[in-house]
């Protein structure tokens, strides 16, 4: 069957059927399926949601100023970002306000947040999908080191440093336990790096892995544990005096701001002259690989992030901006209301979950999670081992969420041409410089390298925005302002009786939000809509497909039984996916069975 | 002076999943330990978790694992076993994660010297929002005698608290077993 879909995507289903099974870390299994033209190119792509997660269930009834502690079990990876929220949205039902210091100690956290996450995502991740561990063994140390030098003053570039970095990758290839770096698919032609390149970004990997311990140092110094933060409803838990002893429980004192401050100018320096030049590097042996745009730079969501002024969650406040932008018109940007019923909503005739009408879709505030587990007729397989997914009926765990009945992809990319469309200074030239340096038109920033390129600009923005954030509580600390909380309303008797809120973040991987409505002081509805429920969404109603969907479209593969392609514009959106493998025959035996990151 | 960890990973929200925490904390509520003793509540975490086990000279692991035994068989395994025995059947996702993170150290040439995985052979790891299962959750006192045992060998001298002493919590007390089970729905 042949059809173009609503958002003008064609899909012909023609072809022999490939199943890649990855599985997403924490937010739910996810499972893959495309079907390939006798050139082996993606004509159509289904993605899956194959768990259920009933967090909306688990919450019922609880306590409001507890929700953040579930909703950050939620994730593995963006713990805090779920628990930020989490406490938003509590905080905006109840009318309550947080202190400025509050507010930067958040803003601050949710920056470290990004600098980190996307750092670990592109080397201990996303760069597998680029570079080809095992040829780095064939790179020569001296080229490499002049290669490394030609880019960037990173210090750790002698001929001598990448020498024994390659002897300690050989000893570890050697050893048989090849651990995180298992069944990669090395050789696979669509590696398109010289030897020297691998290298280098092996130095860097390893490199990466010893900093990201140092950053998150950070979300312990504010949120007292690790590796599960405190948060409060009504500000931080936690207390500032500058003079404090050193104690287990003992406020945040000058000794642990000046570790911060350091770790700080640390992480500009390490995105700045190791991460960015990595990018750039990459990305120019791999401009010519254009696929992956799906609904980039067309249909782009942001709830927009980081209020400057505490409290202020409108537009004029928040330093990355909030809105939509449709059919790819740059010129138009569409105010985005989160309480507007008509804005956002899920559907689920596509999805195993019940409605009463499932031709409409449900805003949050009213959203139903009745799970339904059924199989379509053309499904391969029982319930238990499902062969193939029958995508004309329900086949995902993952609503479909759209805005204004529109599909939507979110992300760092989404938040980057949102800002570059607003003509953002601190958004668009660093955009325009890579560009420029790679030599690509705007065009070539919708695609999976240019997600992959906007999320390192930000975590640019990000690591420079904690410098910033860090100054002004200083400033403020020093002008005697050290509340860090505000508990007027922390007893329940002082609440409403019956209360709506909603709370937004972008998380790293795109725009979250979590809806509560609160009767007689305990959780009635919890809704929340992840990243992955825009980006990972099934088909609406009206057939048009999600974010993942339309990215794999129109990619070919350089082997068939390796689906590196379609790993590498998944990673793109950064699903935090540990991946099971099943590449299909197409008589339906099994090929190969890999299992990758 | 010897650092040891003493880690628990799992998801809560998901049924026997939750066992490696759990046993954290109960081994937290009913021993007190030296202060180069660290009890953590690894959670689903990943790579955070790789500085707090490179800088281990002991470690234990917490964990609900599949061996294909009967469910809330006890099993231990040692050192080098340890990452084959997360790879052997992964039934969780976090195992993957953990598996990768011990890789890492290894790379890094800074595994623990010891290591020591007290596993537990779930029998329910898909029940969102529910808690551990009665075989499983009965083997939590059998998983904290066998790491104040295993701790006693490292010459760890745990101390059995009072019954009226309550230390402050691991985590937020919202989570805790007590108060997650009484708003169970599942």
């Amino acid at each position: 069957m042949n059809f173009v879909t609503p958002n003008g995507f064609n899909l012909d289903d023609s072809g022999r059927r490939m199943v890649v099974d990855p599985v997403t870390r924490i937010e739910g299994h996810m499972r893959c399926e495309v079907n390939l033209d006798s050139n082996n190119v993606i004509r159509n792509a289904v993605s899956s949601g194959t768990m259920w997660r009933g967090l909306e269930i688990i919450l019922k009834g609880r306590d409001p100023r507890d929700a953040w502690a579930f909703c950050e079990r939620i994730c593995g990876v963006c713990t805090g970002t779920h628990a930020l929220a989490s406490v938003r949205t509590v905080e905006n039902a109840l009318g309550i306000k947080i202190p400025n210091n509050a507010n930067i100690i958040r803003n601050l956290m949710q920056a470290t947040l990004y600098a980190h996450d996307h750092l670990v995502h592109f080397y201990h991740l996303h760069a597998l999908d680029w570079v080809d561990v095992v040829s780095a063994l064939k790179a020569d140390p001296k080229a490499t080191s002049a290669l490394a030098q030609s880019i960037s003053p990173w210090p750790n570039s002698s001929p001598g440093y990448f020498t024994d970095v390659q002897a300690k990758l050989q000893r570890f290839v050697a050893s048989g336990q090849l651990g995180p770096f298992m069944n990669g698919y090395w050789g696979n032609p669509a590696y398109l790096l010289p030897p020297e390149a691998n290298l280098m970004a092996v130095a860097h990997y390893l490199e990466a892995l010893d900093f990201q311990r140092e950053i998150v140092k950070i979300h312990t110094v504010f949120g007292g544990k690790n590796p599960h933060p405190n948060w409060l409803v009504g500000g931080m838990a936690c207390a500032i005096n500058l003079d404090a002893p050193m104690a287990a429980g003992a406020p945040v004192n000058m000794v642990q701001l000046n570790l911060v401050s350091d770790i700080i100018d640390r992480t500009i320096k390490f995105i700045d002259e190791v991460y960015i030049p990595d990018l750039t590097a990459i990305a120019s042996f791999y401009k010519g690989w254009d696929f992956g745009g799906g609904l980039a730079g067309k249909n782009i969501l942001s709830y927009g992030e980081f209020p400057s002024k505490a409290n202020d969650y409108s537009n004029n406040s928040l330093l990355m901006p909030r809105g939509a932008i449709i059919n790819g018109n740059l010129n138009e940007i569409h105010d985005v209301d989160l309480t507007d019923p008509d804005q956002v909503q899920e559907f689920v005739d596509h999805s195993w979950y019940s409605y009463p009408d499932e031709a409409k879709g449900l805003h949050p505030w009213l959203g139903i999670t009745e799970p339904n587990f059924v199989l379509g007729e053309k499904t391969i397989g029982t319930k238990t081992n499902i062969k193939q997914l029958d995508e004309s009926a329900k086949y995902s765990f993952i609503k479909a969420a759209r805005w204004r009945g529109m599909a939507m992809e979110v992300g760092p990319l989404s938040r980057f041409t949102l800002g570059y469309a607003k003509g953002m200074a601190e958004f668009k030239d660093p955009v325009d410089k890579l560009l420029t340096d790679l030599k690509l038109p705007v065009a070539a920033l919708f695609t999976t390298l240019g997600r992959t390129a906007a999320r390192g600009l930000e975590a640019s923005w990000a690591a420079h925005q904690m410098r910033s954030f860090f100054n002004q509580l200083m400033a403020n600390l020093a002008a005697g302002d050290t509340a860090t909380a505000n508990t007027d309303m922390w007893e329940p008797s002082t609440w409403p009786a019956d209360a709506k809120g909603v709370g937004f973040a972008e998380a790293p991987r795109g725009a979250l939000g979590h809806w509560i409505h609160i009767k007689d002081t305990k959780i009635e509805l919890y809704q929340a809509v992840v990243p992955t429920t825009w980006n990972g969404s099934p088909r609406d109603p009206a057939g048009a497909v999600g974010a993942f969907e339309a990215a794999l479209l129109n990619t070919p593969l350089a082997d068939a039984n390796q689906p590196l392609e379609i790993l590498r514009t998944l990673h793109s959106f950064d699903p935090c996916l540990a991946c099971s493998t099943h590449v299909i025959a197409p008589d339906g035996g099994e090929l190969i069975s890999v299992k990758v990151r | 002076m010897t650092q040891i960890i003493i880690l628990g990973v799992g998801n809560i929200l998901w049924a026997d999943e939750g066992f490696g925490v759990r046993a954290v904390e109960a081994l937290h509520a009913r021993y007190e330990l030296p202060g180069n003793v660290r009890l953590i509540d690894g959670g689903t975490q990943g790579l955070t978790l790789l500085p707090i086990i490179e800088d281990a000279d002991v470690l234990v692991i917490l964990d609900a694992v599949d061996y294909g035994l009967e469910p809330g068989s006890l099993h231990l395994v040692d050192d080098d076993a340890v990452p084959y025995c997360l790879t052997a059947k992964k039934m969780s996702l976090h195992q993957t994660s953990m598996l990768d993170v011990l890789g890492l150290a290894r790379l890094n040439g800074r595994l623990p010297e010891r290591m020591r995985l007290v596993g537990v052979q779930p029998l329910n790891l898909e029940n969102y929002g529910a808690s551990m299962t009665p075989p499983v959750k009965a083997q939590i006192d059998e998983a904290v005698a066998e790491t104040i045992k295993f701790l006693a060998e490292c010459g760890v001298e745990a101390r059995l608290r009072q019954p009226d002493e309550h230390p402050d919590p691991l985590g937020p007390l919202s989570v805790s077993l007590e108060a997650y089970e009484a708003g169970c729905f599942a």
